[in-house]
């Protein structure tokens, strides 16, 4: 494949961001841009193309939510599939981070195969 | 499947300092935490920041798959959220249970390291039914959220978290009012733009949510809404973040019906479009003039460095390093510094023999490598070094703990928390002076009632300082507490049988008693320091690292501790010298100068042998009997004092002769000589020659015992 597409993983754990890279490595298809935070993802977003972003919720500067919130907002990125990985997994974060316009929510702890399918069904279409 | 594996054990070593990183964090912040609450003056952040510690530390543990440590911060994760949310004020108790539930973590953390965690289970569990006791059910919220009344745009609305909803309400609550503050930044310098005017705000009010939203221009800018709560009004406020710079709207929870009021002279008509409809597609009209970007009319446009354009791309400026490849890569430096002078060794011989031409030349390039050697060394050198103010955060964690347990009122001043240390030494040395702490508040500090009743201070104190002296760092300890009873310690000694008369006993010497295994002269043994277990430990692990530790103490006023130590082990320069036809190293750090002698100049009192050092006598030590070497040539009728010195103790060594100096790496001699007295490693002199490497620390310490 010459296309080779590029997931962004958003998080403020390095060995959390490590995983993730792990795991997204294994598939072996997919290039891969990491951000410490909220601010750098916004930052790299007009730099590098991005076709799928892993993001956290709780991170320092701004929360995975309010990135989603200006993801969607923005006609750049609206269409750009938002995975949010996250602890809290009550229904009631669910629905907000799906109202908000997450595409996938998956809650920690999760199995990689679970993910890593779920990344190859949104970018292997 | 190999490589899988080894990517996991890197992985799961990367989580494991990281958190070790999250829960030293959140030691200091809880520390932070009880302070405020004691003051009265709680800052929301500081306790969001200790939920967020406990939050990721839940998630990663979780995806190690390390449940213990996943559950413990699970549950402590709960209970601040209980605490920020503000379903559960803070109260001594539950500062305890929190103080209690990070030790836990941090025993987890360690344990992890080494072990698995399933022999904890008990504690966690104990723990977790601490935690829950302190979670009462939530009282029930009045039914009409104020937040709807307040007109808050619907998307700035949706994008809060539950926390930062409460935070809203919270302000409000607090008769603050709130603003919503647009602003438009360049993307290329919109976090250091974003982070200013953060600042300001900061100073006075709350900043409650920080949304980014879609502006004018998408492809140069970036808007930000600000949820700001503050006493000042809505001119106040413009005042303070610059009137043309900000968008300020304002809304109160009272004006249910009105339209917020915005202050209108600054806002062309199109932002507020973008503004209102910044959720949907985006609304610009074709008449606007585009602006050029880092031009926007919304931009206070501070004068930006070229560094933080440049740094843009790099968050976190450090790199994490296992100190094994640091020592790695110390043994290869200092395998190279020997190699080096291999080459000068040449370089001598080949002038001796007539290639004067060449050996310049060679000379030359061997001066160069040298000195490129040696700041390389330099550079790993320093690598190691870490400032000793790491430590300071763990003394404090457990003054706090043990004063809290005892009743105890304890204040720890620091002085000097920038000296560096080589990370060793400063791992090695943390136990040591966690006891001495811990002995300090146990039998030192006096309780409250008896402060009080001496006419001191009913708040003890205990202050840590460190310095650099020469090759050494000096760390001293010490608190305004009783003091050590010289006279108890003088009975006991008697009573153990250590001395015969007490009466030749000095003061001094009498303290050093305190030194030896199983001396404690506290009757009651308390849970803290045990029973007479420490204080040997304590000089043992610290001579372990070459250090020396001194003690100076005046009765009801107090006791100093002063551990001496170098800078670093990892290599050292020594004085080379011979004695009885064997070679041998001292690290030039203990070395304050050497002196040429005949026997003339030898004085004898009591079979001690002395010399006159200027106005004071010196112990003088000859090696070969200290070694018992059986001498099989003549000791030579003129020799060398080498005059050593740790901390304020003084020895001479005699010797027949010096060699000179040279830097060496210190290697360990193993197991099995680990008993040898008076050495404390070996090294490679680069001519394939090995030699032990004399410990003064512990020579001078037994001779000075020995000579008393």
């Amino acid at each position: 494949m010459i296309c080779t597409k590029t997931i962004l993983i958003v998080d403020d754990s390095a060995s959390m961001r490590a995983m993730l890279r792990a795991i997204v490595d294994a598939l072996g298809d997919y290039l891969i841009v990491e951000a410490t935070s909220g601010f750098e993802a916004l930052r790299l977003l007009p730099r590098d193309h991005v076709d799928l972003i892993l993001t956290d919720i709780n991170m320092p500067d701004i929360n995975g939510l309010e990135l989603i919130s200006y993801l969607r907002a923005n006609p750049n990125y609206k269409d750009i599939p938002v995975f949010i990985i996250s602890t809290e997994g009550s229904a009631k974060d669910i629905e907000k981070g799906k109202q908000l316009g997450a595409d996938e929510y998956v809650v920690k702890p999760f199995e990689p195969a679970a993910l890593q399918q779920l990344i190859n069904s949104y970018l292997k279409k | 499947m190999s490589e899988q594996n080894s990517t996991h054990t890197k992985a799961t070593q990367d989580f494991l300092a990281e958190a070790e990183e999250i829960v030293e964090q959140l030691g200091s912040e809880l520390a932070d935490l009880s302070d405020m609450a004691e003051s009265g003056e709680l800052n929301p952040d500081v306790l969001n920041s200790i939920f967020r510690g406990a939050h990721s530390l839940k998630g990663l543990a979780g995806m190690f798959n390390f449940r213990g440590v996943a559950e413990l911060a699970h549950n402590m994760e709960n209970l601040l959220d209980w605490l920020r949310l503000g379903k559960l004020n803070i109260t001594q108790h539950l500062m305890a249970v929190l103080f209690d539930a990070y030790e836990l973590l941090n025993t987890l953390v360690r344990v992890l390291t080494s072990g698995d965690e399933t022999s904890m289970a008990k504690e966690i569990a104990a723990c977790v039914t601490k935690i829950n006791a302190c979670l009462a059910p939530p009282e029930q919220q009045g039914s009409v959220s104020p937040l709807e009344t307040l007109g808050l745009p619907a998307h700035v609305l949706n994008a809060l978290t539950e926390y930062e909803e409460y935070r809203l309400k919270d302000n409000l609550a607090k008769g603050r009012n709130i603003f919503n503050i647009h602003a438009s930044f360049s993307l290329i310098t919109f976090d250091t733009e974003l982070s200013a005017i953060t600042e300001i705000l900061k100073g006075c009010g709350e900043v409650i949510s920080t949304l980014p939203s879609v502006g004018i221009n998408i492809e140069t800018n970036i808007d930000f809404e600000l949820l700001f709560g503050s006493k000042c009004s809505l001119d106040e406020l413009e005042a303070a973040v610059g009137r043309d710079s900000f968008m300020v709207t304002q809304f109160s929870s009272n004006s249910v019906r009105d339209e917020p009021v915005v202050s209108p002279k600054h806002v062309p008509a199109d932002v507020v479009n973008a503004h209102v409809d910044a959720g949907g597609v985006s609304t610009v009209s074709p008449s606007v003039t585009p602006q050029s970007p880092g031009d926007s009319p919304l931009l206070p446009s501070p004068p930006l460095s070229d560094d933080a354009v440049l740094t843009a791309k790099s968050m976190s400026r450090t790199v994490r390093v296992d100190i094994g490849k640091l020592d790695e890569l110390m043994n290869i430096v200092g395998e190279l510094v020997l190699a080096n002078s291999t080459i000068a060794g040449v370089t001598t011989k080949m002038r001796n023999e007539g290639f004067s031409h060449l050996a310049i030349e060679l000379a030359k390039a061997a001066k160069g490598l040298e000195r490129k050697l040696s700041d390389l060394q330099k550079g790993v050198m320093e690598i190691r070094m870490i400032p000793i103010g790491q430590l300071y955060e763990k003394m404090s964690r457990i003054v706090r703990k043990i004063s809290r347990e005892q009743g105890k009122r304890v204040e720890l001043k620091f002085f000097g928390a920038d000296t560096e240390l080589d990370k060793l030494i400063v791992e090695d040395i943390s136990d040591p002076m966690m006891h001495i702490i811990r002995n300090a508040i146990d039998h030192g500090i006096e309780s409250r009632d008896v402060r009080t009743a001496q006419g001191k201070n009913e708040k003890g104190t205990i202050r840590i300082s460190s310095y650099q002296k020469g090759n050494h760092v000096v760390i001293e300890i010490e608190d305004d507490g009783s003091g050590i009873d010289v006279e108890k310690v003088k009975q006991k000694a008697l009573h153990k049988g250590l001395v015969s008369d007490i009466g030749t006993v000095s003061d001094r010497e009498a303290i050093e008693f305190i030194f030896l295994p199983g001396f404690s002269t506290n009757e009651t043994v308390s849970e803290v320091s045990g029973r007479g277990v420490g204080m040997d430990v304590v000089k043992n692990n610290i001579s372990a690292v070459s250090g020396m530790v001194d003690v100076e103490t005046r009765k009801g006023e107090g006791s100093r501790f002063i551990i001496t130590l170098p800078i670093t082990l990892a290599i050292i320069k020594a004085l080379i010298i011979r004695c009885s036809g064997r070679t041998y190293a001292l690290p030039i750090t203990s070395v304050l100068e050497t002196l040429l002698m005949t026997g003339r100049d030898i004085m004898t009192v009591e079979r001690k042998e002395f010399v006159q050092l200027r106005e004071s006598t010196l112990p003088l030590l000859r090696l070969e009997h200290y070694f018992d070497i059986c001498r099989s040539d003549e000791p030579p009728k003129e020799f060398y004092v080498v005059v050593v010195g740790v901390a304020e103790k003084r020895l001479g060594i005699a010797v027949d002769d010096l060699i000179g100096q040279q830097d060496i790496v210190i290697k360990p001699l193993g197991e099995s000589f680990k008993r040898f007295r008076g050495v404390s490693g070996a090294a490679d002199l680069g001519d394939q020659r090995t030699i032990l490497v004399l410990d003064i620390g512990g020579i001078i310490n037994e001779t000075m015992r020995s000579g008393s």
